[in-house]
């Protein structure tokens, strides 16, 4: 057990953050520290160009396997370009749903064909996708999917009706990876198809949702007769199930080493206005914001533990409590923000409601806690996949 | 990079798992609290000498193994998780570390051997006040003739009252905080050397009191320079927090396993009690800690390894992560086992009140490891000095 880094890792460190330097200057200057979570709807086109850029030098996809247009980078370089990609600000990834779930996702259940089909795309940072999981009646119990998809008649098409929701960035997406009712009559695991959605057809409507920050990053996505080829369905009809979860195992990973300095980041900000405006000088500010310090820490090692652990796949017991611990973390952050702050934290940036960058932080952490299996689903998961509890009895559909 | 434990530190890991269920069972716990002594003296001859653990971290050189930090928390660890009743901590942890950091070769040579073998225990001496900053260091050193003149009163010694060698930490007479300070390598039975056995709630530790009489000492026991080893009894105490720490993460770790295991056999209203989601979140909430005590342990590990050798083979960038590191894990540790062994009496409702059960032992073990060495409330104090760039100056007017 050993955290220092290698002489060859550290000379990669170099590398990126040298790159970087160089290249997120002049038009790409303006999207430095801006477009992570709360902050999503900020400079969409001028992000996608941003990441075409990188894509030509080789930085999206870094971890993929070189044969699908990645750089096969190891754990600890992953690490290593995700610390450094936001110690220097580079902006929240447009592409992260494609990078971090539809792709990996393709490359482990895909055909051949999807591959070539889909990949490509995603590694070039010109196809974005979303992902259409939750449902009006499907959010902690996400097994109640309703929408439903069906073969038509000549069997060359899905036809989908139905209706998403929470869907990030739905409105700036090229497809969709959509959790569909492909057997009639079914209910809870059985039956669900994982289908690949094109965006761009008149049989989708995406609406926006308004959140208590007054604005908007998240969708509602209404499936009216909409269509997708009869190939672009992930694995067999049935096993749509199977590979939602296996899904949700590649959420966890590198990338939240980014969110982490992300954090620091957040954190380094509030250390700065408590010695300008004198928190610093508050005994029960000074323990907040080192308890907040050290919860950062953890984090890190927790991750680091989580990544340096068995690569079989297997969610560790370190993972299952990554969400909720960061996500608790987050939203303590953001109350402390506004307690540092004091009485200023109430000011606006301007009327009619444009908040500050803290002000947007604190209001977003609410979301932090809900959304991708709120705290309580993940204490579940914690009592009965790590400490082997029992299941809660399920009520009657 | 790699932070995860290798397989020889699984193995190390899993020898003492199952040396302590063996030998350090709740009966061998209750049988030692009993004593005076606080530990039984021929368990604590087979630790030496069939287990060699007190030798783990003693350099080849001077009779050890040579092995490093993160495989004394491991061992640590599982003493903590089995509430282990031996002088292991005071003698590691204390003694060994202090002669690491402060001694010379020559002393190192004197007593480290001993260690090793088994032969002698030792500890660290250094408060006379209520609490553990170094400004309560107030023992006086005075020179006297080719030695020291050693006077005051030592409290809340780790097993002051039976280890063989004590290290102690005197002041000259006028100075301040942690300027003036002198390290010593004391022989229980020096003349004038006074010591009690000061009986304590938690029961799984001993600790006493100790006068010095007018203690006269050759200057070869002094370690380092004289009035000049405050920097030093700080890295002491650093890795000494680290050492409370892994005890702690493995006392929080073995709460949360005996209630779990205690709420899937209990019944009431026709099901385990572990099925109920009241009870479920509370303890998964007790995991997250657990989990989070561990990442906090090995990496203060990793720190302390680093900053034991970085006159040799460390990491010099790392090594500097010391005070944090320590404050980090003994903050941490101290809030998760206390909240653990808490949680623990609590979801095992009425009988996790009562003496024949085992939560009140962890529950009062949590108490006195937090309270040891600077509670939760001083370490993050210390985190915010780094953060701040500042002495707190401020904060210790007002307190």
């Amino acid at each position: 057990m050993k955290i220092s880094f290698s002489p060859e890792d550290e000379q990669f460190r170099k590398e990126v953050a040298g790159w970087l330097k160089t290249n997120l200057t002049g038009e790409f200057e303006a999207l430095r520290f801006r477009g992570g979570p709360g902050d999503e709807h900020s400079f969409p086109q001028e992000r996608k160009l941003w990441e075409q850029h990188m894509a030509k030098a080789g930085w999206t996809c870094v971890g993929w396997p070189e044969q699908y247009g990645g750089r096969g980078l190891s754990i600890n370089q992953q690490v290593i370009f995700n610390e450094e990609y936001a110690r220097a600000g580079g902006p929240g990834h447009m592409s992260h749903i494609g990078e971090g779930l539809a792709g990996p996702t393709i490359i482990a259940f895909g055909t051949e064909a999807q591959k070539q089909k889909f990949l490509p795309g995603i590694v070039a940072g010109t196809e974005y996708w979303c992902q259409g999981y939750s449902e009006p009646g499907a959010g902690s119990d996400l097994a109640n999917v309703k929408t439903k998809a069906a073969l038509n008649d000549a069997g060359d098409q899905w036809v989908i009706n139905g209706q998403k929701v929470w869907t990030s960035l739905a409105h700036e997406s090229d497809w969709c990876f959509v959790i569909a009712r492909t057997q009639p009559g079914s209910v809870g695991h059985k039956g669900l198809s994982f289908l690949l959605v094109p965006m761009d057809q008149s049989g989708i409507e995406v609406r926006p949702i308004e959140q208590l920050t007054a604005t908007t990053e998240f969708n509602e996505v209404f499936f009216d007769n909409a269509v997708t080829d009869a190939d672009n369905i992930v694995g067999q009809p049935g096993e749509g199930w199977k590979i939602a979860m296996a899904l949700l195992g590649f959420e966890r990973g590198v990338s939240t080493l980014g969110q982490q300095m992300q954090f620091r980041n957040e954190l380094e900000g509030i250390v700065r206005i408590a010695k300008e405006n004198g928190a610093a000088q508050n005994p029960a500010i000074r323990q907040r914001i080192a308890d907040a310090w050290m919860g950062l820490k953890i984090m890190r090692y927790n991750s680091l533990r989580m990544l340096s652990g068995s690569e079989d796949g297997s969610l560790q017991r370190e993972a299952m409590i990554y969400k909720l611990y960061w996500a608790s973390w987050h939203a303590d952050l953001g109350k402390l923000a506004m307690d540092v702050l004091g009485p200023d934290s109430e000011l606006l940036e301007s009327g009619p409601y444009e908040l500050t960058r803290l002000q947007s932080m604190y209001l977003f952490t609410r979301s932090d806690t809900i959304y991708g299996g709120t705290n309580e689903i993940q204490r579940n998961i914690i009592a009965e996949r790590a400490l082997g509890m029992p299941k809660e009895p399920k009520g009657r559909q | 990079m790699e932070f995860a434990f290798t397989e020889e530190q699984e193995m190390i890991r899993d020898s003492a798992e199952s040396f302590l269920q063996d030998h350090s069972s709740s009966a061998a716990v209750r049988a030692a609290m009993e004593t005076e002594s606080g530990y039984d003296p021929q368990l604590w001859t087979r630790i030496s000498t069939e287990m060699v653990w007190p030798a783990l971290t003693i350099p080849e050189t001077f009779g050890g193994l040579g092995l490093g930090y993160v495989e004394l928390t491991i061992l640590l660890e599982e003493m903590g998780r089995n509430l282990l009743c031996s002088p292991f901590y005071s003698t590691v942890c204390l003694g060994v570390n202090s002669l690491l950091v402060a001694g010379s070769d020559a002393q190192k040579q004197q007593w480290l051997p001993s260690i090793a073998e088994g032969n002698l225990t030792a500890t660290l001496a250094y408060t006379s006040a209520n609490h553990w900053g170094l400004d309560s260091v107030q023992c006086l050193a005075t020179a006297e003739g080719d030695g020291f003149v050693l006077s005051g009163r030592l409290k809340y010694v780790p097993d002051g009252h039976t280890a063989g060698l004590l290290i102690i930490a005197c002041r000259d007479e006028g100075s301040l905080n942690d300027q003036g300070i002198s390290l010593f390598a004391v022989p229980a039975d020096t003349e004038g050397v006074k010591r009690r056995w000061t009986p304590a709630m938690d029961q799984t530790r001993r600790q006493a009191e100790i006068t010095l009489d007018n203690v006269y000492v050759d200057r070869s026991a002094l370690l380092g320079t004289e009035g000049q080893s405050g920097e030093k009894l700080k890295t002491i105490l650093q890795l000494a927090a680290i050492g409370v720490a892994a005890e702690q993460c493995g006392g929080a770790r073995q709460s949360l396993d005996m209630t779990v295991d205690y709420t899937k056999e209990r019944v009431q209203f026709g099901r385990t009690i572990a099925s109920f989601q009241a009870i479920k979140h509370r303890a998964a909430d007790m995991m997250v800690q657990v989990e989070c005590a561990r990442s906090a342990v090995y990496y203060a590990a990793c720190v302390a390894q680093e900053a034991l050798f970085c006159n040799e083979s460390g990491n010099n960038v790392i090594a500097c992560e010391l005070p944090e590191a320590a404050s980090l894990a003994k903050a941490y540790c101290s809030d998760a086992f206390f909240h653990c062994a808490a949680e623990s009496i609590q979801l095992h409702g009425g009988v996790g009140f009562t003496w024949e059960y085992d939560p009140h032992l962890y529950f009062k073990r949590a108490k006195s490891t937090e309270t040891f060495l600077g509670d939760s409330a001083y370490h993050r104090e210390a985190i915010a000095q780094v953060i701040f760039a500042d002495s707190g100056m401020e904060q210790e007017t007002l307190s």
